[in-house]
């Protein structure tokens, strides 16, 4: 599949022409209306019905929807501001800090709840959890890991099960990846000792949860740690084949968040697409904006704190120390 | 009563627009004072946080193996989340290079006021020196914050300092207006005291007076004391003049009559009868105004005596019945019964002779003055069948010396409805000149 990326193509992919779409798609409007040019890391499947329903209500634009990975996504954007109309973004720190740093339009009268939005410019419009995801066939007569606890003890007792059919996250290479991985590091130290023992078994490096689920489906891997819940959830082709497990000892829950470019030369239809996303009336497969469970990484200024260069350096020194073995 | 009096302002209104003005600027001080120093505390708290944020980063600051590692805690930038979500820039520089963070931050030392991608915000910046094996390096951290938060919570502080203010104001406005109602009342009662007293009475204010109108109430005193002196000695000085001309004016008439009796030409007689006619007129005149002296006197000393109002009228008929038939008058009192009035019998008794005399004066011969006393209210209505008041004179004839133009010829100084207008004035009454439908004076003296 087109959004499959073997990890070596991974390594110099952000090195490569920004050009290189996962995927890209014109949804049209009228005949010659102005397009709306949507920077997204989210996969086109789940935006089909939510930009369908808004070009029914603004059928004088047509979208043009660029899907790329969370860290390219910030590379392109920081280069080329006045490129695209509206960002989408799972990476919550990223689509953070450039709205800290000016990139984003405020966009008023939204009614949006504060714990949901930032400075008006920012918007969370869904909550999806980091899950394990197992392969039904190789946990057969196993109980299943409720937690990371229990995952580490079901990959020592088996490492011959489990050798290099480990997945996870490359998060040098992902911005979904990074926070998901900082915000577990912040939330226990549970976190590094499942990393070191994943790294032991030589774990599989990828660059997106798409490309996970695909792999648990076939076999190829066991077990994958901090997948997107909402992603596997929407996978109806290999529900059979994996489970989606939701951590009991903590979750960690990120919402995916969007804002119109400061500089779009289209500030009207771009804040009608954020009222459309945030309005909650579209059917899609994402999960909704959820508060009432456990708490959602929440929008503050600290998201920024692992996306320090030194941070940073400290954190991926720990990671591959820990993953590369 | 205030016409001829020149007016500059008002104490009032002076009073109270400077209290007023007094007041707002008073208000506009607080309003100023209280926010400038709101502005103080609100940006003492943020400086306080951004400070704590610079401290906790700038203490994870280390040097490892000549490398500045600075693995600042998420707490750093999450103690800077506001509810208005204000904007976060840092930077860590080592030896002034920047290191991490934002390029371009205003490098001032503490905490100052700078802007930040065209947004004002607030810096404070601290240093640290990390001493390593062979080197020392210096590491610094700027952390800086929009100033949302602090615009808010001054716009709320300032819109309830501006309604406290407000309120004072209104508070003060309303004060000034009782204290300056307050602070003029004594003047006002003063004004009212002096207003309704009596035109003779020119007795010293004697009721308390607040400190600052001392001056002006002795002066007022002093002033009234030296005017009832001075009025006392000139009504003093006619009464003496009047006795004293008196006396040998009836000598004079009676060595003048003699002579009449001894002159037999017709111009000398002539003469001499106008002479005597003279010597009546100034005698009336010199007894009239003994009679108003002693009235002037008695109404402000008056001794009220119950009697009877008709019996007095009937008396005064009786004494002047030969007068009127001297001139064929018939003088007819009609009282119906005893009518009761507290009066100076003396001072009433002169005035009604005056107004009966008046009527015997002016009413043709073979008529009849008539006099009806009533009672409720007690008055005596005088009416003769003579030839009336003239109409545009009738409002003036009680002044003094003021005669009708149809009095030529007739004896009089002008003095006797004077005498009898303030007789009734100082009982209470009033003198009314009117002339009857059917012809003739008619004088009303009520009580």
């Amino acid at each position: 599949m087109h959004y499959i990326l073997a990890l070596i193509l991974a390594v110099w992919a952000p090195l490569a022409a920004a050009q290189d779409w996962e995927d890209q798609r014109l949804f049209e409007g009228a005949a010659g209306s102005p397009v709306l040019r949507v920077l997204s890391n989210t996969d086109t499947s789940f935006f089909v019905p939510i930009i369908e329903s808004f070009l029914a209500e603004n059928p004088d634009v047509s979208v043009a929807y660029n899907v790329t990975g969370s860290a390219e996504l910030y590379d392109i954007f920081r280069a080329n501001p006045a490129g695209f109309d509206v960002v989408i973004s799972s990476a919550m720190d990223l689509q953070f800090k450039l709205t800290n740093d000016g990139f984003a339009l405020r966009v008023d009268g939204t009614g949006h709840p504060a714990w949901a939005q930032w400075r008006d410019s920012l918007f969370a419009f869904s909550t999806e959890p980091a899950a394990i995801v197992i392969n039904r066939a190789a946990f057969a007569g196993l109980a299943t890991p409720a937690s990371r606890q229990d995952l580490i003890q079901a990959l020592r007792a088996r490492p011959d099960v489990f050798a290099n059919r480990i997945g996870t996250y490359d998060v040098r290479a992902s911005g979904l990846g990074y926070l998901f991985a900082t915000q577990d590091a912040r939330a226990s130290e549970t976190y590094w000792r499942l990393t070191e023992v994943m790294g032991s078994l030589g774990a599989q490096l990828y660059l997106g949860s798409g490309a996970m689920i695909d792999d648990l489906a076939s076999g190829k891997i066991a077990v994958a740690y901090n997948v997107l819940g909402s992603y596997a959830a929407a996978r109806d082709d290999v529900r059979d084949k994996i489970e989606v497990i939701l951590p009991l000892d903590f979750p960690t829950l990120m919402m995916r968040s969007a804002f119109v470019a400061k500089a779009t030369d289209m500030p009207v239809a771009g804040a009608a697409f954020i009222r459309h996303l945030t309005s909650g009336q579209t059917q899609t497969a994402l999960p909704p904006l959820d508060r009432s469970g456990q708490p959602a990484i929440t929008l503050d200024p600290a998201l920024m704190t692992y996306l320090d260069r030194l941070k940073r350096r400290v954190f991926i020194q720990e990671w591959e120390s820990a993953i590369i073995q | 009563m205030t016409e001829g009096v020149r007016v500059v302002g008002s104490l009032r209104n002076r009073l109270a627009l400077t209290l007023i003005a007094g007041a707002a600027v008073l208000a506009v001080l607080l309003y100023f004072v209280v926010r400038s120093y709101a502005a103080q505390i609100a940006q003492q708290g943020q400086d306080s946080i951004l400070g704590a944020s610079v401290t906790s980063i700038l203490d994870t600051a280390v040097l490892r193996d000549g490398m500045v590692e600075v693995d600042f805690p998420y707490a750093s930038l999450a103690m800077l989340g506001t509810d208005t979500d204000d904007r976060v820039f840092y930077a860590i520089y080592q030896d002034g290079a920047l290191l991490s963070g934002y390029d371009g931050l205003a490098r001032v030392d503490g905490f100052a006021a700078g802007t930040y991608d065209g947004t004002p915000v607030r810096i404070a910046t601290a240093q640290r020196m990390l001493a390593g094996a062979q080197s020392r390096t210096q590491v610094t951290v700027s952390v800086a914050q929009t100033q949302d938060r602090l615009a808010e919570t001054l716009g709320g502080i300032g819109r309830n300092v501006a309604v406290v203010g407000a309120g004072f104001f209104g508070l003060v406005v309303l004060l000034a207006f009782w204290a300056t109602s307050s602070a003029i009342g004594p003047l006002a009662r003063l004004t009212t005291s002096v207003t309704r007293r009596g035109p003779q009475d020119l007795r010293p204010v004697i009721s308390p007076v607040p400190s600052e109108m001392v001056p002006l109430v002795s002066s007022l005193n002093n002033l009234m004391a030296r005017l009832d002196q001075s009025l006392n000695r000139s009504e003093d000085f006619i009464a003496e003049a009047a006795h004293r001309v008196r006396t040998p004016l009836a000598t004079v008439r009676s060595h003048a009559e003699i002579t009449l009796q001894r002159v037999d030409r017709e111009e000398n007689r002539q003469a001499l009868r106008a002479m005597i006619r003279a010597i009546d007129e100034s005698s009336r005149a010199a007894g009239q105004l003994l009679d108003h002296a002693m009235i002037t006197f008695r109404a402000d000393h008056l001794d009220r005596q119950d009697l009877d109002l008709g019996a007095l009228v009937s008396d005064l008929a009786v004494r002047l019945t030969p007068v009127a038939d001297m001139r064929d008058v018939e003088l007819r009192v009609t009282s119906r019964e005893a009518v009761h009035v507290a009066g100076d019998p003396i001072l009433l008794q002169n005035a009604l002779r005056n107004l009966v005399d008046n009527a015997l004066k002016y009413a043709p011969r073979e008529t009849v003055v008539e006099i009806d006393v009533t009672d409720t209210p007690a008055a005596v209505t005088i009416r003769d069948h003579g030839p009336g008041f003239a109409p545009d004179e009738m409002a003036g004839l009680s002044g003094r010396f003021v005669r009708g133009r149809n009095a030529q010829g007739i004896i009089g100084s002008g003095l006797g409805l004077t005498i009898a207008k303030e007789v009734a004035a100082a009982h209470g009454g009033a003198l009314v000149l009117d002339n009857h439908p059917k012809g003739g004076a008619c004088i009303t003296f009520s009580l």
